[in-house]
């Protein structure tokens, strides 16, 4: 018994890793919070797009010598924005336009690292597949900030938010800014993905805003306990997932989304016969 | 913020001004290819009005323009003597469901939104709402499913909750966009005795829908509609033979029986019940 709490505890000695800690479960909450949505309005790919574009904006920030964090959020919310003026401009089919411009803009960003900056190399490697125990006090402290102001305003707009999102049409009829209630997810959105980047990883981030929603889509019937499940499968996927990185010694990103994953895949497996998975997976597309 | 004085305001106009009125109304959504073409009519207060048109004659257009989701080009809208603009005083059911259907929300949460709008920004819905919406769901006969989730539920049910929601906005003006469509014959008689009654009360409706016999039997005043107005008035003054040719072309099929004239959709006819 002793012993476990041991194994618990012993990792949080070090200010660093419970600095880790801490911030892995505010990714996983704030993208799961977010990734409601995420699932519902089938924005993963746009949510993978972002998160691409990030990087690139990453890359470019260390080119020019400035913070990081500038860049990527400078690039994400310009491309969650340009996303959603595509999107009301042009119609509905717009996968084959995004999946064109920002791998071409993930592509610059390879290119660009390669050519400009060999020494950082390393580092920037820990932005792909994502590196928690890198995070330093001033990247907690903006990760906590943008967890709490997604939380805000997710709560304080609720109603609009899910009205605006589930029938469009009739919430702008009535009277609803429902433009401007798209682009603030598209907003949220981009700034969830740019904190989240350095803790999971530009290939992770997918997960972390998909898989704990999905998860939570299988058993709730009402929107305010799909969030809040969401949430504490994102924030029980992180914990797990950080010991499961430290004892094993495995990378942070892939341990957290593994553990994500397996609770999907347990929860899918209880919830089997009530048809709630065969519904989501045919909900989509 | 206010309601009291647009109240007021809508009381005094309401002696002078109609409920819809419509001048001259061009509009469409490219430039050069306008859909609607100089339309004029006007509709008085608690008028129940049938519009009446093939695919692609503009009715949706037409309900767009009334709800001020598409300016006018030339000419204007006016709702309750006010240029058009989207408000919750105007009830909008679409044709084209632009529904997530898997959203977790039940027929309670639904009609609730129609309380949204109404609520202004960061208020939550309080008890006289939930009073309301629960009435507004007994109107429709859908208490009973007040739990079940949207997508639990049959096409004839999910159009009476979204009944449930315009009533639970508490509009003057009602724009049902095709109502009937799809939905089972109880349905749809359900729906156009509840509209007889909202309007006996002083509502109004513009109710866009292919079921000719319906319009005659139960509506006031009929718009025919195909890019512009053909006819505009009473049933039995607009229901002839050379202004419903004139409006359906070669979609639908006359026959002559009697003093009667039937009428037989070629499309995509439902000659049900109403």
């Amino acid at each position: 018994m002793g012993g476990a709490v041991d194994l618990l505890l012993e990792p949080l000695r070090y200010g660093f890793l419970l600095r880790a800690l801490v911030a892995a479960i505010l990714v996983g909450a704030t993208c799961a919070l977010v990734g409601s949505y995420v699932v519902l309005k089938g924005l993963a790919f746009i949510g993978d797009a972002l998160a691409h574009v990030a990087f690139t904006g990453i890359v470019v920030a260390f080119l020019a010598g400035f913070s990081f964090y500038v860049g990527a959020l400078a690039a994400a919310i310009a491309a969650g924005l340009g996303i959603g003026w595509v999107t009301r401009r042009v119609g509905l089919s717009t996968d084959t336009a995004i999946g064109i411009v920002f791998s071409g803009v993930f592509a610059l960003g390879v290119v660009l690292m390669a050519i400009g900056i060999r020494t950082y190399t390393v580092d920037l490697f820990s932005y792909v597949f994502g590196d928690i125990l890198a995070v330093r006090a001033r990247d907690l402290w903006l990760i906590a900030a943008a967890g709490a102001l997604v939380l805000t305003v997710m709560l304080a707009l609720y109603k609009e938010l899910l009205f605006a999102h589930f029938d469009p049409v009739v919430a702008e009829a009535a009277g609803l800014p429902v433009g401007a209630l798209q682009l603030l997810l598209l907003l949220l959105l981009s700034i969830t993905v740019v904190v989240s980047v350095q803790a999971v990883g530009v290939v992770l981030v997918l997960a972390m805003l998909v898989t704990p929603a999905a998860t939570a889509a299988l058993v709730a019937r009402r929107m305010p306990s799909m969030m809040v499940l969401a949430v504490l499968f994102g924030a029980v996927a992180a914990l797990v997932g950080f010991y499961l990185s430290y004892y094993l010694s495995v990378p942070s990103g892939g341990a957290i989304v593994l553990v994500a994953t397996v609770l999907f895949l347990a929860v899918a497996t209880i919830v089997r016969g009530r048809g709630a998975w065969r519904r989501l997976m045919a909900a989509r597309s | 913020m206010g309601r009291g004085t647009v109240t007021l305001d809508a009381a005094t106009r309401a002696t002078t001004a109609p409920a819809i009125q419509v001048e001259g109304l061009t509009t469409g959504y490219r430039r050069g290819e306008p859909v609607l073409r100089d339309i004029s009519f006007q509709v008085e207060r608690g008028a129940l009005v049938g519009v009446l048109g093939p695919n692609g004659s503009g009715k949706s257009t037409l309900f767009r323009s009334l709800l001020g989701l598409l300016p006018p080009w030339q000419g204007r809208v006016l709702i309750d003597g006010r240029p058009a603009r989207p408000n919750p005083d105007v009830a909008y059911i679409p044709q084209r469901e632009t529904i997530d259907w898997d959203f977790p929300v039940t027929v309670l949460d639904v009609t609730l939104m129609g309380r949204y709008p109404r609520l202004g920004l960061f208020r939550r819905p309080g008890k006289a709402d939930r009073e309301l919406v629960l009435w507004a769901l007994e109107q429709v006969g859908m208490v009973d499913f007040r739990d079940r989730l949207i997508a639990e539920l049959s096409g004839g049910q999910r159009q009476r909750v979204f009944l449930a929601r315009a009533l639970a906005q508490e509009p003057d003006l009602f724009l049902l966009d095709e109502p009937v469509s799809g939905v089972d014959a109880p349905t749809q008689h359900f729906v156009f005795e509840l509209l007889e009654r909202l309007c006996r009360q002083g509502k109004t409706a513009l109710v866009a829908t292919h079921d000719l016999s319906c319009v005659a039997q139960r509506f006031d005043r009929v718009l025919l509609l195909n890019r512009e107005v053909i006819a505009y008035g009473p049933p039995q003054e607009v229901f002839t033979e050379a202004l419903l040719n004139r409006t359906f072309q070669s979609h639908l099929l006359l026959l002559r029986y009697g003093d009667r004239v039937i009428v037989v959709e070629g499309e995509e006819g439902d000659g049900r019940s109403c």
